[in-house]
């Protein structure tokens, strides 16, 4: 630890921080563009200049290390005349664009400006122009505006493992961009736009739509994939705007993936916003209660059966778990893509080393999946472990780019055991095994084959639980805690659509082809967009999409987290809960509660694991005991996610995905250079 | 100003690989690096690339497919050497003429005459400025700044020699003998020996008494 002395304010740090963390440590704002906690120390825009006794010049706090008994002076007159000297240096070729820049309001060259700048500019010359760039769908480029401070290129090599923007050319000339006009093929595109100080890099849906100051926001969890990223919604007069990141070292750090932060587009498009009701084979407009009375009359007497999709909230399938069960029926299922979960333990279905645990592992093994387009905040986190050095990744599955070195173990399940000699020596051994590995046939022996592999590598000791499945939504994980699985003589889905049932409830449900579903049952479809299996539906309840409920989520690692309605459902839709509240009452079998909170007290009563809001795994493994086997399949590994832009009725309905999926399915010309 | 790498008008190659000749040169300089520090070579490749593709098609560039080809080489993302190649002048990134005129203007040639050389390489290459190519694709002028030859200003350096103590005459004379495809001896064009002074030797001549 250094001793280091911030304006008379006494201060302790590890040695080799930097001046400018101890002067946040002392609680002093130090300016900066170029400099950024979690990419690496360019040292180039020079606006963290501070003074240091002895030293003959300023320097640049963000590059400089601290020493014992250094005493350092950040508002001196040197400095701030050193900062207002590189202020107006950058302010020289920065066009003066800010009422029509969509950064203006949340730009930290014009925040910065007010405290550094001049009122007026002593350049008479020409500013220099540089020519726009085209980097994909989601980012549009204003490069006047770029003040070269690579954050962008430093994302792009080091975090995203993408390393598509570089500087060319130079001095004057110098641009930031790509050189050969492309796409970037990152899917952490959208956190440049964060990245980036100035507006050079802005959102390319989210261009002139509005100011910051004009937004409502609601601090919200992503369920968009099973990261469970926390994030905020930013609102105006009732409609989504934007989604941004926020940050929580436990899970995202500060990034989100491009699906999470570009899809809340197809929230406004193809939505049910009315019961619909279908009379003489066609679908038809209806009221609540003609909507209730219709699932009366269809359902009464008839065996009942429920289906989960993979975004609902654990609120609702409490509700609609409890209504069924009230009606005598343990046909649950929440596993539309049929994957073969064990869920008589929690540890054999989450994410037990936790994300942050990624830093702790020294050799993964990933079974059937593509962490990169599966939740890419979490390869990222893998990556960043990588860069540290001392992780060695191996596949089993597909070939696919991880964006860090991965060694090919094998194709199919009959190489995981082989994976033990891969991970032996590790301290810390991690067994990444993929959702879409156990929607197969031989699936559950494909689950106790890694467990078993874990436990062999010695991934399940008291201090480490090395075993993790990544899910791919955000709500599958808390529809297994609930238990919305088939209960005591309950039948599973494929039993379900096998004309098991008279009559079946799909919550969200349209993660499988409706045309699955024999003519004769009666279906009532729950959910917020319409698509084939609403179409199937005899009764349609509009209900709420994430943004437009409080609603609990959990995450892969098994993170109960809290999202809170941003905007109210559109129409007639309500939340979830509450309609199935007000079906239960109708059917008969009404349900003793009447608010959320009661709801919850409800659900926490039975299930506890939803009172331990925002709190990770659980550490460690004290039972090895594998998951029940079966014989393994031959076939080789598929990944259950091909196209990352479309995967569920949100991300379908996003015109911004749409984009995204033609742009980046089709293969690009690439043209020349510029 | 506008960047100089903007046009679009000249036409990439379909492909581009290393010939025999620069594969034996890249594996030599590879070698001076320690494993792992292939990307060192950047230069030196892309250097390689260049001159190959003067070889083997008279005009000494790197298209960005040769970019590409060094970027797979030595292991690095195809950006990195992007960067490079448009930060060193020394790089073409688009087509040149047969002959690269590197007119030194800095101010010691510029004192001892570089306007004259510059006017003599537009009049007999028929070239309008820095930057032209000539239309019969044999000289392509740039300015460039001290070539370090001061002692023999003014310097005009092609493709990779050096011709000193140039003038208006000598220029177009050494333009016109490049036309007749000879190569005249790179060096001081008025017999100067080495950076010795003009007209010989003035010490150490046995003279002084």
């Amino acid at each position: 630890m250094a001793k280091v002395t911030i304006d008379g304010i006494e201060v302790e740090v590890p040695n080799g921080a930097s001046v400018l963390q101890a002067c946040e440590a002392a609680g002093k704002e130090i300016p900066r563009f170029c400099y950024h906690e979690r990419l690496s120390v360019a040292g180039n825009c020079r606006m963290c200049l501070v003074e240091v006794e002895k030293a003959p010049k300023p320097i640049a706090s963000c590059a400089y290390p601290v020493a014992d008994g250094m005493k350092v002076f950040t508002d001196t007159p040197v400095v701030r005349n050193a900062r207002r000297g590189v202020m107006e240096f950058l302010l020289i070729n920065h066009p003066l664009d800010c009422p029509i820049c969509d950064q203006g309001g949340e730009c930290d060259l014009q925040d910065q400006a007010v405290s550094y700048g001049k009122d007026g500019s002593r350049y008479r010359e020409e500013k220099r122009s540089v020519k726009d760039k085209y980097v994909g769908p989601l980012i549009k480029t204003i490069m006047n505006r770029c003040i070269h401070c690579t954050r962008c290129i430093r994302f792009s090599a080091e975090v995203a493992g993408t390393p598509e923007m570089g500087a060319t050319n130079r001095g004057e000339s110098m641009e930031v961009g790509t050189y050969i006009e492309k796409a970037l093929t990152s899917e952490l595109s959208g956190n440049l736009i964060d990245l980036c100080p100035v507006g050079a890099l802005t959102s390319r849906p989210y261009a002139f739509v509005s100011r910051p100051w004009e937004l409502r926001k609601t601090d919200s969890v992503d369920v968009l994939d099973a990261t469970g990223a926390a994030i905020r919604v930013d609102v105006r007069g009732g409609e989504v705007l934007r989604i941004l990141p926020r940050n929580n070292d436990d899970v995202n750090e500060e990034w989100l993936g491009d699906r999470s932060r570009f899809a809340f587009d197809g929230l406004k498009r193809k939505r049910l916003d009315r019961p619909w009701v279908r009379r003489d084979g066609k679908l038809a407009p209806a009221s609540w209660a003609e909507a209730f009375g219709a699932i009366v009359q269809g359902v009464r007497g008839k065996t009942i059966g429920a289906i989960a999709g993979d975004t609902v909230e654990v609120e609702s399938l409490f509700a609609l778990k409890a209504m069924l069960a009230a009606m005598g029926s343990t046909n649950l299922d929440c596993r539309q893509d049929g994957a073969k979960i064990d869920t008589s333990r929690p540890d054999y279905y989450l994410f037990n080393s936790g994300i942050a645990g990624i830093d702790k592992a020294d050799a993964i093994v990933v079974i059937g999946s593509n962490p990169r387009v599966e939740a890419p905040v979490i390869n990222a986190r893998i990556r960043k472990r990588w860069a540290l050095g001392g992780l060695r990744v191996g596949m089993i599955g597909p070939e696919v780019d991880l964006t860090y070195p991965t060694t090919r173990l094998g194709a199919g399940p009959g190489e995981i055991a082989r994976a033990a000699e891969f991970l032996s020596g590790a301290k810390n051994p991690m067994i990444l095994l993929g959702r879409g590995a156990l929607a197969r046939v031989d699936g559950a022996a494909v689950l106790a084959a890694a467990w078993d592999l874990a436990k062999a590598s010695g991934a399940l000791r008291e201090d480490w639980h090395g075993f993790n499945v990544l899910h791919q939504f955000g709500g599958q994980v808390g529809a297994l805690d609930l238990g919305f699985v088939p209960g005591q003589g309950g039948l599973d889905m494929a039993a379900m659509l096998a004309g098991g049932v008279e009559a079946l409830w799909l919550l969200g449900a349209d993660g499988f082809d409706a045309a699955r579903i024999p003519a004769d049952t009666f279906v009532v479809y729950q959910g917020h967009h319409g698509e084939a299996a609403a179409a199937r539906a005899d009764v349609i309840l509009p209900g709420a999409a994430y943004t437009e409920k409080d609603g609990t989520w959990v995450n892969t690692e098994g993170r109960v987290q809290r999202g809170r309605m941003a905007v109210t459902p559109p129409g007639e839709a309500r939340e979830d809960w509450r309609v199935i509240r007000a079906a239960s009452q109708f059917l008969g079998v009404t349900l003793p509660f009447d608010t959320l909170d009661a709801l919850r007290a409800e659900m926490t009563a039975a299930h506890p694991v939803f009172g331990r809001i925002d709190q990770g795994p659980l550490p460690g493994c004290t039972d090895d005991a594998s998951p029940a086997g079966g014989v393994l399949g031959g076939a080789s590994f598929e990944l259950p996610i091909q196209n990352y832009w479309q995967v569920d009725p949100i991300t379908r309905a996003s015109a911004t995905m749409a984009e995204c999926a033609s742009v980046y399915l089709n293969p690009q010309p690439l043209l020349a250079a510029e | 100003m506008s960047a100089p790498h903007d046009h679009h008008e000249h036409v990439e190659p379909a492909s581009f690989a290393f010939d025999a000749d620069s594969e034996a040169q890249i594996a030599k300089i590879v070698a001076r690096y320690p494993e792992g520090r292939q990307a060192s070579a950047v230069i030196p490749a892309l250097y390689i690339a260049q001159k190959q593709m003067g070889r083997l098609t008279g005009s000494a560039w790197v298209p960005r497919i040769a970019m590409d080809a060094v970027a797979a080489r030595l292991g690095m993302a195809p950006i990195r050497v992007y960067e490079v190649a448009t930060f060193y002048f020394m790089f073409n990134t688009k087509p040149i003429g047969k002959f690269h005129l590197q007119v030194c203007g800095t101010t010691p040639c510029w004192l001892r005459g570089s306007d004259d050389v510059l006017r003599a390489c537009k009049d007999a290459g028929h070239l309008k400025g820095y930057g032209d190519t000539s239309p019969d694709g044999l000289f392509t002028m740039t300015e460039v700044e001290c070539l370090g030859g001061c002692v023999n200003a003014p310097i005009l350096q092609v493709d990779d020699d050096y011709y000193e103590d140039m003038d208006y005459e000598s220029t177009v004379k050494l333009l016109e003998a490049l036309k007749r495809g000879e190569r005249p001896k790179p060096g001081s064009v008025i017999g100067r020996q080495t950076s010795a002074p003009e007209g010989g030797p003035m010490v150490l001549t046995g003279s002084e008494e």
